[in-house]
């Protein structure tokens, strides 16, 4: 699709500078919707989640949600933001079929927060992003388009709407201009989108789930000559829906507008599409005119004047942040910040934490996280979370092989009995007889019969060669199919052969 | 609009461009007359110009309230062939309507 | 009392029918017989469903006669201003872009109305929106006034006003953005309340200017107007702006009030509003009706004195400033998306292009000529100028009520600068038009409560008196003005409308 000229990364940091900046849309996770009481459940039949207010009939009239205007204050606490003591909402007005009232209703002038910064962290080096605003609004239908090729916009003969989304609960986070990440910026981008997510997963305010559209992202990319006291002008890259779509269409802006600049063109500034596909954006057609929205105070609602004590109590109420948490478990755990870095990025520090509160040595619970259990996720091409496997039950089975019931092998051997459904840990051992052996007489005569099997091997280590008992301790193992403990073998074998 | 013209003087391509902005399809007939006639409105309610407000808050409701919130409880939504009866067309239990030019969405 | 039922006051419908002398049925009969007589030539209506009212007018009756406890308002029939949203029953706020719709649900003052018991006889014409002082710029029908039928009822109520006047109706729910339940009042002859903002819920409104809408009765007398308000009136979680506070003791008020004993009452001639230096574009007919009235006050032991407001001055150019640039918001959801008129849409057009055709052809030139007006003044570029200056100047007004209130009980003006004009004087002439609300909008402004009763006649024509109070003392326009009214009536020895019937028989 995309017929752009890119210039090689490397070789754009020589001669360009980035900045860039990011709009982030979080749709909340209350009950109800914004300014009525619809619900807001995922996935529901088109048109059923609807009433006179969230369709805009004639006479019908918003009242705002409480908990959306609180999440939304708690956002801003997290994020150091100075709290409105005084905030209202505006609309915001324009023509498209997904608004239902001909006007979103939003904040304008007086948002809900203000000036706030979130430090990210990329390969050891803090970037401090500058928070410039946190508002809240309604979110807008869905326009599905029917007729063209492509399901796309162009060409399609018409469209249908659904109004189930209008009017979820939608906070918009919109970051200063970050310059000075040079050639991390695409990272950095990432890294901060993925930062928010973790907060907003602790506050609990939202289920952040991209790929459901609660997270989107605007992603703004500018480039100057390094040196200049300018900057340049910035593209808007609409809808980008994946944390690493996010890092794609900064690097891509960065390589496309490159070209545009080395060939002394001028950056066009508009609205841009990113392609997941292909990791391309392409120019979204920008408007004959610019939209004239005009702005003015929501009539039909009051103004919000957020008081000490409220923000207050707000700010008790906030859980440990995510950053805050990461220090105080790297030092529980007495791991390095690298360690915990592999942590983050594998998605597992809550579920290493949940595993230690269920019993588990922090050692052992980071081991099979990012080991077994990461390999089973990457085979299955989901996230850790999505395991069919609980903290609970890794805990358990960490606590099995401490007590020697299982050795590592059969613990893998019950997990997939996990994975299965077959039920906890220990039902598995149980109905799968996974148990290790202990001197059993089953083992006992394992072991004689490895003996009497292997009358060379065993002379050798009676003679004194001591290292050849690996080879009848193997052949325990294989008659016992992996459930003795190999320890346990060796040393039956060694009262056998070498202190008689 | 690209540059504000002086108060109380409303040009016909000024009223057209307000139109469109509206999504009002205007005759040129209908053109002429509102110019006219909004040109005649304007020059009376300019007047609020006069009136000295340095340091005055504007007022947006009569009676001063703040902090008005529901609960976030849902409630049962109307039903959907009741939503979709009223509209001008309906297809696949969705609102139907024209092509959308305009943005890629 | 078959004979007089379509003359009887609500309050005395009320007692019949709680006494059992009247059945519902047999009043709303008699209104519907009037209804299908007159209002071919009247015009009042845009919607009547008999059988319906009469289904519910029985449906009262059982209910009294199996020993049901019942309201008040039980079995009293009842017209409705096109504007308010009813369940099932065609609303059209005047407008062909709501041609046909049948909304899903009631306005909140509808469903109280319906608990209440009250037989809905029909949906009133009103100007399209509500926008207008004559009702001339409904889409459907020219309503004509009944003491004069060459002239307008007055507007945007323009239909309950005729309906109520004329007989058609015992009384009625209006709406007031800028003085629409008072001057149509004023102009035929009626008590017509607009209340505080906020104490009536404007959920189920269909929306003119959301920070100026209220909804009010429409009466022939006081205390149906109070009775009447007492049933809309309350707190609606539905409705954000509404004031969490109890239901206003009215009735009551008004009943104390024609007693006619105004002693330690402080009545405030509004020098802005008709006065020594504001007399331009006032009848001579309706400023002698006002004296005489004020006068009459003051022989009740009122004691009267002038007040100043200049700000009152500006009234009339920050609402119209206000209220289009909130119209015109308002009114983007008429897009022939989800209800309601559409147009061109034969594939050969996109969207953009069906909703501005749809918006051309459903709209009518006010309407249109409003929201250009408060899309121009909401523009980056003019907000400050236009819609900021002018919600500065609203303060400016209110200040003048503030300051008016630590010398006055109520403010007092005639309720418009002229009585009804006729049909087609003012239709190409917006500016004589919107003068028409001179004298109500300072009210509306500050959103204080302000009543209209009548105070004569002028050329034959009715005049009204407006009260005003400061906000949440609705009571006292209710006292002050029942009051006059008593007063009035007993000098003249009859209600003012009944001189409307009397001029109806010499006629016919």
């Amino acid at each position: 699709m995309s017929t752009d000229t890119l210039v090689e990364y490397g070789e754009l940091l020589t001669r360009y500078e980035p900045v860039i900046g990011l709009e982030t849309h979080v749709e909340l996770g209350t009950a109800s919707k914004m300014f009525c009481g619809c619900s807001t459940t995922f996935g529901a039949e088109p048109n059923t989640q609807t009433c006179p207010v969230c369709l805009g009939l004639p006479g019908s009239l918003p009242a705002a949600n409480a908990a959306a205007i609180e999440a939304t204050i708690r956002i801003g606490l997290a994020l150091g933001c100075r709290i409105a003591t005084w905030s209202r909402f505006a609309r915001k007005n324009y023509f498209y079929p997904d608004i239902p009232k001909g006007f979103q209703t939003s904040q304008y002038d007086e948002p809900l927060c203000t000036a706030g910064h979130l430090d990210v962290e990329v390969e050891g080096e803090t970037y401090r992003v500058e928070i410039e605003r946190v508002h809240l609004e309604e979110d807008t239908g869905k326009n599905l388009h029917v007729g063209g090729s492509t399901g796309r916009i162009h060409g399609a003969d018409h469209s249908l709407v659904d109004y189930n989304r209008a009017g979820i609960p939608l906070v918009e986070i919109v970051t200063r201009p970050i310059p000075g990440a040079g050639a991390k910026a695409p990272e950095v981008a990432k890294a901060y989108v993925t930062e928010l997510r973790e907060i907003l997963l602790a506050l609990g305010v939202s289920e952040v789930r991209m790929e459901q559209g609660n997270l989107r992202c605007d992603v703004n990319t500018s480039l100057a000559p390094i040196g200049s006291l300018e900057w340049g002008t910035r593209t808007e890259t609409k809808n980008v829906n994946s944390l690493r779509s996010v890092e794609r269409s900064v690097r891509f802006e960065m390589r496309r507008q490159a070209a545009v600049l080395d060939a002394a063109e001028r950056v066009v500034q508009e609205t841009r599409h990113f392609h997941e596909d292909t990791g391309s954006t392409s120019s979204g057609r920008s408007k004959e005119e610019a939209t004239d929205y005009r702005y003015f105070p929501e009539p039909d609602l009051v103004p919000i004047a957020p008081d000490e004590a409220w923000v207050e109590e707000l700010r008790a109420g906030l859980p440990e942040l995510p950053a805050a948490r990461r220090t105080r478990l790297s030092d529980e755990w007495g791991i390095s910040p690298t360690e915990m870095a592999w942590l983050v990025n594998a998605g597992a520090v809550e579920l290493v934490s949940d595993t230690v509160a269920a019993g588990a040595s922090p050692g052992d619970a980071r081991k099979w996280w990012l080991g077994e259990l990461a390999r089973r996720a990457n085979d299955a091409g989901t996230d850790l979370t999505e395991l069919a496997v609980t903290p609970a039950q890794v805990a358990e089975l960490i606590g099995l092989i401490s007590a020697g019931t299982i050795n590592d092998q059969l613990a893998r051997q019950a997990l997939d009995g996990v994975l299965a459904g077959e039920g906890d840990p220990s039902a598995v051992v149980e109905a799968r007889g996974l148990a290790v052996m202990g001197d059993s007489d089953e083992l006992v005569a394992a072991v004689d019969a490895a003996i009497e099997g292997n009358p060379d091997v065993a002379d050798k280590v009676r003679g004194g060669k001591v290292q050849a008992i690996g080879a009848l301790v193997g052949a325990v193992m294989k008659t016992t199919r992996g459930k003795a403990d190999a320890a346990t073998v060796k040393r039956m074998l060694e009262e056998r052969l070498i202190s008689s | 609009m690209s540059t504000p013209s002086p108060k109380g003087q409303l040009t016909r391509d000024e009223v057209a461009h307000l139109a469109h902005l509206s999504r009002l399809a205007v005759s040129d007939e209908e053109l002429d007359l509102f110019a006219g006639q909004l040109a005649a409105v304007l020059d009376a309610v300019a007047q609020v110009g006069k009136a000295d407000v340095a340091d005055v808050p504007p007022t947006t409701h009569a009676v001063p309230m703040t902090n008005v919130m529901r609960a976030d409880v849902a409630r049962p939504s109307l039903p959907r062939d009741v939503v979709l009866a009223g509209a001008p067309a309906a297809e696949d239990d969705r609102f139907r309507v024209p092509r959308i030019l305009g943005e890629e969405a | 009392m078959s004979a007089d039922l379509t003359t009887t006051s609500a309050a005395d419908l009320s007692r019949a029918l709680q006494a059992g002398d009247l059945s519902s049925a047999e009043v709303t009969r008699a209104y519907l017989d009037r209804i299908a007589a007159d209002d071919g030539e009247l015009g009042a209506y845009l919607h009547v469903d008999a059988e319906a009212a009469v289904t519910s007018a029985e449906a009262v009756d059982a209910a009294r006669a199996a020993g049901e406890e019942l309201g008040p308002l039980a079995g009293v029939p009842l017209a409705l201003k096109d504007v308010v949203v009813t369940a099932g029953v065609p609303t059209t706020s005047g407008s062909r872009i709501l041609e046909g719709w049948r909304p899903p649900y009631d306005a909140t003052l509808a469903a109280k109305l319906k608990a209440a018991g009250t037989v809905l006889l029909g949906k009133t014409n009103m100007d399209e929106f509500a926008m207008g002082s004559s009702t001339e710029n409904s889409a459907y029908q020219v309503t004509r006034n009944p003491w004069d039928r060459d002239r307008i009822p007055g507007g945007s109520s323009g239909g309950s006003s005729a309906a109520v006047a004329g007989g058609l109706a015992p009384w009625s729910i209006g709406t007031d953005t800028g003085g629409s339940i008072r001057q149509p009042a004023a102009l035929t002859g009626l008590v017509g309340h607009k209340p505080t903002y906020g104490s009536v819920s404007r959920y189920g409104l269909v929306a003119f200017s959301s920070s100026l809408d209220q909804a009010g009765p429409m009466a022939r007398t006081v205390l149906d107007a109070a009775l009447l308000h007492e049933a809309i009136a309350g707190h609606d979680a539905h409705d954000s702006t509404s004031i969490d506070c109890p239901v206003p003791v009215l009735a009551e008020a008004a009943r104390r009030g024609a007693e006619g004993e105004l002693a330690g009452l402080t009545v405030g001639v509004v020098r802005e509003l008709g006065g020594e230096g504001h007399t331009d574009g006032y009848e001579d007919g309706v400023l002698d009706r006002f004296s005489a009235a004020v006068a009459l006050l003051e022989s009740m032991g009122a004691e009267v004195r002038e007040v100043s407001c200049p700000a009152f001055d500006l009234a009339l150019p920050a609402y119209y400033l206000i209220a289009p640039s909130e119209a015109s918001s308002n009114l983007a959801r008429f897009d022939g998306v989800r209800y309601g008129l559409r147009v061109g849409d034969d594939g050969s057009r996109d969207l953009d292009e069906v909703m501005a055709l749809t918006r051309e052809q459903g709209f009518g030139p006010e309407v249109k000529r409003r929201i250009i007006l408060g899309t121009y003044a909401l523009s980056a570029g003019y907000y400050d100028a236009y819609y900021g200056q002018a919600q500065k100047v609203r303060t400016l007004i209110t200040r003048d009520f503030t300051s008016a209130w630590d010398d006055v009980d109520v403010l007092v003006s005639p309720t418009s600068p002229t009585v009804a004009w006729s049909i087609g004087a003012r239709v190409d002439d917006p500016i004589a038009m919107y003068a028409a609300d001179l004298c109500t909008l300072p009210a509306s402004l500050a959103g204080v409560p302000a009543i209209s009763v009548p105070c004569g006649l002028s050329e034959g024509l009715p005049v009204g008196f407006q009260i005003m109070a400061p906000a949440l003392a609705d009571d006292r326009c209710y006292r002050v003005a029942a009051a006059l009214e008593a007063a009035q009536d007993a000098a003249r020895g009859h209600r003012l409308l009944d001189e409307l019937g009397a001029k109806e028989n010499t006629a016919s």
